[in-house]
């Protein structure tokens, strides 16, 4: 049994027989996590460079955690700092690092398909971990998770994505991923932040309510509002933000009912989530940072095994 | 299931279960009252002789307890990178700190799929004893100098025949050519 794909690029491109096979091996590697040794030798003869040309915190240490619980070597590498100040192109970049012998690659590019190129050029498997506005697999599949072991699967089930859509990779690798499992998918945020015809493209409802979307659903992933984007006037100011579209404890204590929340973070405390609701109960947030390592660990485990056999 | 040719059957079920029972009249000899011992099968495939043996063994001595686990190896194979193996699961609801360890699965051939489940079994603490208890043993393949202490059925084989321990309606164990 293989993953359909060389690569992990995006959801797009993966069955539903991939991610529940990604999903199921996660969980067995959860197990691993909650042992005293908590390492196996799995990618004993493997080598993964982890290439950032991003900022990241979470998906940066937890990739690389995945990879030291596997046994594999790993290699970071930062675009700042390095020889891409000099001028140096992508493929030149990972081609020299290839040339040590490294056999995956985990990559974060602000460009938006830069894996993807890659992919065409170079025989190693790739890993998405993030591609500009495109995709963020590795967090849709933890998110998954995430809520299959808290609701029991994810057929079926309401999840209400919220916050700014359109910038947003999360939001696209949770949309393709969700509905290709079965379950129902509602977007809400400001106008301005939700693409036009994405309702059509993907078959998920949308309101610019977000009571009306919270009231409908059994999880809201809570997106982060990109602080960096504020100088497009996509909304007029943060205040305004938190108070037409921010989750506080008392919108959720109106409901008639116990919904849980997530977020991908870093959290903007006061802006899409009152610190109140981020540290209640009904957030699995921690939980979701805690799947990571085991999903990534599924990820890389069966990319793995499609090297060439040796023996 | 696949047809399987040149199949010759080298325990029927009435044998399979005699020799179940001798095994495990053999693990109560060395290990009666059980206080420091437990039993774990391999998944998958060492799990219905382990559940067996374990059932068996309680059948006779209800006063005792035995700790039975399952220990999954995918991760430690070595020759994974042909075939992914879907992990199975593990489930050792106990500490093998300091006790005998009795691992148990159906067929021993090359002794690989043993070494990593010492492997394994090493992660999850130091166990004082480990021995292992086999179905079926097929003598002079082994790729490793590994040796069972129990064994229900020597027998010879070539290497492209293969042993199937059947656990259908009609239990028993078969040698067949293999297709590779």
């Amino acid at each position: 049994m293989h993953l359909s794909s060389k690569h992990l690029l995006g959801i797009r491109d993966l069955h539903r027989e991939d991610i529940t096979l990604i999903l199921d091996t996660a969980r067995q590697f959860k197990d691993v996590l909650q042992r005293p040794i908590k390492k196996v030798p799995s990618l004993r003869d493997v080598t993964i460079v982890n290439l950032f040309y991003e900022n990241s915190t979470r998906t940066r240490i937890s990739f690389e955690l995945a990879e030291k619980r596997l046994s594999a070597d790993t290699i970071n590498f930062s675009a700042s700092g390095s020889s891409v100040s000099k001028g140096e192109t992508l493929l030149d970049t990972v081609n020299n690092i290839l040339s040590m012998k490294v056999d995956m690659v985990v990559m974060r590019h602000s460009a938006t398909g830069a894996p993807h190129f890659l992919a065409q050029h170079i025989p190693a498997a790739i890993v998405n971990a993030g591609d500009g506005i495109n995709e963020h697999p590795t967090q849709a599949l933890l998110d998954a998770l995430s809520i299959s072991e808290r609701l029991g699967g994810l057929e079926g089930k309401k999840v209400a994505i919220i916050g700014d859509i359109m910038h947003s990779r999360v939001a696209l690798s949770n949309i393709y991923l969700l509905k290709k499992m079965g379950a129902e998918v509602t977007l809400a945020g400001p106008p301005t932040l939700i693409p036009k015809y994405i309702r059509e493209s993907f078959g998920v409802n949308v309101t610019y309510n977000i009571r009306e979307a919270l009231e409908w659903c059994d999880v809201a992933n809570v997106l982060r509002i990109q602080l960096e984007r504020q100088n497009q006037v996509l909304f007029s100011s943060l205040r305004e933000y938190n108070h037409a579209y921010g989750i506080s404890k008392k919108l959720l204590d109106s409901l008639d009912k116990e919904i849980l929340i997530m977020h991908p973070g870093p959290i903007n405390r006061g802006v899409e989530l009152d610190s109140d609701v981020a540290d209640s109960g009904q957030s699995i947030i921690l939980d979701q940072v805690e799947n990571g390592v085991a999903v990534r660990m599924a990820v890389l485990y069966l990319l793995s095994g499609r090297k060439e056999s040796t023996s | 299931m696949e047809k399987l040719k040149g199949v010759n059957t080298i325990m029927e079920e009435d044998q399979l279960k005699l020799t179940l029972k001798r095994l495990s009249h053999e693990l109560i000899e060395n290990h009666y009252p059980f206080d420091n011992t437990c039993f774990i099968g391999i998944q998958p495939r060492g799990i219905p002789v382990s559940d067996f043996i374990v059932q068996y063994m309680q059948s006779l001595h209800p006063e005792c307890k035995f700790p039975y686990g399952k220990l999954d190896i995918t991760f430690y194979r070595d020759d994974f990178r042909g075939q992914i193996h879907i992990p199975n699961i593990t489930d050792l609801p106990f500490s093998i700190e300091g006790k005998k360890v009795v691992l148990i699965d159906d067929v021993l051939y090359t002794g690989r799929t043993i070494r990593a489940a010492m492997d394994a079994l090493l992660d999850h603490g130091r166990a004082g004893k480990v021995e292992l208890c086999i179905l079926v043993d097929r003598k002079f393949s082994r790729e490793l100098p590994i040796q069972p202490d129990y064994v229900g059925k020597s027998i010879d084989s070539i290497v492209t025949q293969k042993v199937k321990v059947i656990w259908g309606n009609e239990k028993k164990v078969v040698l067949y050519e293999g297709i590779s």
